[in-house]
């Protein structure tokens, strides 16, 4: 367990905590990223600006932390260290099924994980802990596939 | 000044992914995977979030509405139904296979890399799909339900 991180991951999630609260609060609004990017998809007029500046927020907040915390591990989007072709199709693989479950599942992990669960909401328990198990089940696959972590 | 604080509350977000490493798959992968080196550190950024969120939720949905104006957008679906259970099962194999969820994904767009657009790209792609699905069903009920 050399990789844990409780206290930047604790922190972490309260500041994700409270940008939900103050979303909900001021703008009414819950913070689940799928459902901001589907609405401002859709459009309706007076519905999109707030959508569009919170994620350009996202982007911002991203940006202006890695610029500032220079020693920070860059990101790696190549997980299971495929080789270059096989990791294209994999993350388009993963988009399409992350957008189409997002939607037909009306949520994703800040959604149903993060919101809903703080509604006590039983449709984003059942959703949070199917997704999770999924989730688990897909990586241990993965890994039987390609091999076990070096 | 409803856009404002929505710029706050997204840069907020994004800066609570990066310091808790949730932006990074290598991470979301880490604590996903139960066969090697386990990393539980995702469930002090649900559990970090959960703290505050649990509490002050329900303070803020006493109130008659948000403090700008307006009404609670909450969802208003209370039961259990296949499309949901159905959803997120698809919505995890995804999560497991890239190690990225919509709101890492998006924040990923700070580092201008071409992975993280086609990535995005295939997200929208895979909403829009799930919406033609969606509405597709719902016009077969419809007509089914007609006499």
């Amino acid at each position: 367990m050399e990789n844990f991180t409780p206290v930047s991951a604790a922190m972490g999630g309260l500041m994700i905590g409270l940008s939900a609260i103050i979303l909900l609060a001021l703008l009414g609004q819950v913070a689940g990223i799928s459902g901001i990017i589907t609405g401002l998809l859709r459009a309706k007029p007076g519905d999109s600006l707030w959508r569009a500046l919170f994620l350009g927020g996202l982007i911002a907040g991203t940006f202006i932390y890695t610029l500032v915390s220079r020693n920070e591990t860059p990101i790696n989007l190549n997980p299971f260290a495929l080789s270059e072709v096989a990791h294209l199709a994999m993350l388009i693989s993963a988009g399409l099924l992350i957008g189409f479950g997002s939607y037909i599942g009306s949520g994703c992990t800040s959604g149903h994980g993060i919101c809903g669960l703080a509604r006590f909401s039983i449709r984003s328990i059942s959703a949070t802990l199917t997704f999770m198990l999924t989730a688990v089940l897909t990586v241990l696959v993965v890994r039987l596939v390609i091999g076990a972590e070096h | 000044m409803r856009g404002l604080f929505a710029f706050l509350s997204g840069s907020l977000f994004g800066l609570g992914l990066t310091v808790s490493g949730m932006i990074n798959p290598v991470k979301v992968i880490g604590f996903l995977d139960i066969s090697g080196a386990w990393d539980p550190s995702l469930i002090f950024v649900i559990g970090g979030a959960f703290a505050v969120t649990s509490v002050a939720f329900q303070f803020v949905l006493q109130r008659p509405g948000p403090i700008m104006g307006g009404s609670f957008q909450l969802p208003s679906t209370r039961n259990i139904d296949h499309r949901l259970i159905l959803g997120s099962a698809i919505f995890g194999v995804g999560w497991g296979l890239g190690g990225l969820c919509p709101g890492p994904a998006i924040a990923s767009l700070a580092f201008l890399d071409g992975q993280t657009v086609a990535f995005v790209a295939s997200m929208v792609i895979g909403s829009f799909a799930g919406r033609y699905v969606l509405s597709k069903k719902t016009v077969d009920t419809r007509s089914a339900n007609k006499p």
